[in-house]
């Protein structure tokens, strides 16, 4: 795949702080890909340095294989949706859609504005002002701003951590939808690991200011290279140092065959959960461990001794 | 409740028609009288200051008052606009440069205008200097003319159009900026697509607190015009000083405030049509 934007070995060095540290990616042309870390991790000061809000200290950024670090921002092919959207509250939805057309001296605005409206469906909203819509509404505006650019690629900086949670898997189903038919590289930057999995083609997990793994949500999923990366994408029990996801492990009254893991444990409780059953236990070094297990299996009472299992497939290596 | 409420409206109602409505009607009421023998004011009831003021030697001065008033304004938006953009930027330095701002109220606005004086007059430091390097002979009329009250009118007035100027600069959403610029805006796109129309309520807030004391000064352009730069506030000072006609001197300064009573709402007006 060819990539469209490479970042080599940025830094961003602030006098107190490191917030970037060394980070190399390559984003091939059409993919969605996102950055995943903790808030400070450094995911969205390195956006930041693509839009170029920031220069990098050290590095280079490549766009179609030109180095772009030390350009402005206006004079960049990517564009942003910002986290609180920032629409610009004296002008009506069209005329925010029509603000970077304008700028860069296009022509038929006209028909493009009115396309990306249809693509984003607002169209009937282009007189509205930004106050006079909704949170939904207003990140399609944004977005569509940016889309009718047709940039290299455009950067989403957490945009859907502003909608409530109802209307975020809605947006987020679109969100994915809308790129496939555009066809424009997505750089997605979030805290949210599910958003990342259900949305990404692949994805990068940052940890303060380093990139710890990029690869697609399977393989940072099944095979994360570190305990950060593990631990941050889903719930981990650690048992004698290794690594089980709490859907994997299964619990047993008595001990299982051959050929499987097991440990003792005794449990604390169950919590009834709808779908599955998740079963708390204590390992005998004090540790606690969850297992998710199907809602039709034997119950468990508190305080009774079990043997979790696992297959050893599904253990976490680290390098 | 109800009565427990007015009780404490009470006080405020006493301000307002003690200090604002009763001195209006006082105003009011001497305008529709006759100067007094000696100054002061005597019956018969008469319009006659009204028709008077018609006069257009006194239209003259109101229409020049307007003019250097005017003038003074936009001067102070154009001076005082990329000042409050520059503090509002400033970070932590902000708070200095404010207080730097405000620094010359805490001197009298008299004895500031004096300073302005010997700064302008011919023999004063600005020609002086300018003589000792040679670059002029003789020295250059700065002082007595419209150019110097509308230089004190901006000097004395600059600080009412930067503080409410640097109050909505500062609200304003840097990411608003960013993203102007990530559309593509270069710096002057984003000034006057983003920036300006989103300071449109401090400039409207600074325009009016500079226009309208600008429109009644009497002390600047007394010490700087001279004789030959006489303003409206000027007249109506005359009028209760030296030409002892109180009845003129009040109906001059309702007609003053008519003027701007009708202005203002024409520009809150406008504002609401949302073209400022």
């Amino acid at each position: 795949m060819e990539s469209v934007l490479e970042l080599r070995d940025i830094s961003k060095h602030y006098p107190t702080h490191r917030a970037v540290n060394g980070v190399t990616l390559n984003i091939a042309r059409g993919e969605f890909f996102s950055l995943l870390g903790p808030s400070g991790c450094g995911k969205t000061t390195t956006l930041r340095m693509i839009a170029g809000f920031e220069e990098p200290t050290s590095g280079e950024i490549r766009l179609n294989g030109a180095a772009i670090q030390h350009l402005k921002p206006y004079q960049r092919n990517v564009s942003t949706v910002f986290q609180n959207y920032a629409l610009f509250p004296h002008l009506t939805v069209q005329q925010n859609v029509e603000f970077g057309l304008r700028r860069k001296g296009e022509n038929d605005i006209g028909r493009r504005v009115r396309e990306v409206l249809e693509l984003v469906q607002l169209s009937g909203k282009e007189s509205r002002r930004p106050t006079e819509i909704s949170g939904g509404e207003r990140q399609r505006v944004a977005l569509a701003r940016s889309l009718v650019l047709a940039p290299d690629v455009l950067l989403l900086d957490e945009p859907l951590s502003a909608l409530d949670p109802n209307l975020r898997k809605q947006v987020r189903a679109e969100l994915k939808n809308i790129q496939r038919r555009v066809g424009i590289t997505f750089l997605f930057v979030t805290h949210d690991q599910e958003e990342a999995l259900s949305l990404s083609d692949r994805l990068g997990v940052m940890h303060a200011g380093v990139l710890e793994q990029t690869g697609t949500p399977e393989d940072v999923y099944l095979r994360p290279s570190t305990k950060f990366v593990a631990s941050f994408l889903g719930a981990v029990n650690w048992i004698n140092g290794v690594g089980i996801r709490p859907e994997v492990t299964r619990v047993a009254k008595l001990a299982p065959d051959q050929g499987l893991r097991s440990h003792p444990a005794t449990v604390v409780h169950s919590t009834f959960l709808g779908n599955c059953v998740h079963i708390e236990t204590r390992l005998d070094d004090g540790q606690l461990a969850v297992a998710e297990v199907p809602r039709t299996t034997t119950s468990f009472a508190p305080g009774e001794r079990v043997h979790l299992w696992w297959q050893p497939a599904d253990e976490l290596n680290f390098k | 409740m109800n009565r427990l409420r007015a009780w404490f409206l009470a006080p405020s109602w006493a301000v307002i028609l003690l200090l604002f409505l009763f001195p209006m009607l006082i105003i009011l009421a001497y305008s529709l009288l006759t100067r007094g023998t000696y100054g002061g004011i005597s019956l018969p009831w008469s319009l006659e200051s009204y028709q008077r003021f018609a006069d257009p030697i006194y239209l003259g001065i109101l229409w020049r008052s307007f003019w250097i008033a005017g003038a003074s304004t936009v001067i102070s938006l154009l001076l005082g606009f990329p000042l409050a953009l520059f503090i509002s930027r400033a970070g932590k330095r902000k708070n200095l440069y404010l207080s730097l701002v405000i620094l010359p109220f805490w001197t009298s606005f008299l004895v500031r205008t004096y300073a302005w004086m010997f700064l302008l007059r011919d023999t004063g430091l600005i020609n002086s200097t300018l003589q000792k390097l040679g670059i002029i002979h003789d020295p250059l009329p700065l002082l007595y003319n419209d150019g110097a009250v509308i230089l004190g009118l901006v000097y004395g007035y600059l600080p009412f159009m930067v503080l409410p100027l640097f109050g909505t600069l500062e609200r304003l959403d840097r990411n608003l900026l960013e993203a102007a610029a990530d559309l593509g805006a270069r710096p002057w796109a984003t000034l006057l697509r983003v920036v300006l129309p989103l300071s449109a309520p401090g400039i409207r807030a600074g325009v009016i607190l500079v226009f309208i004391p600008c429109l009644g000064a009497y002390l600047t352009p007394d010490l700087l015009g001279g004789g030959k730069s006489v303003m409206i506030g000027n007249l109506i000072q005359n009028q209760f000083t030296t030409a002892r006609d109180w009845p003129f001197g009040s109906a001059i300064s309702l007609a003053l405030m008519a003027v701007v009573m009708l202005l203002l709402i024409a520009f809150v007006r406008r504002d609401e049509e949302g073209l400022l």
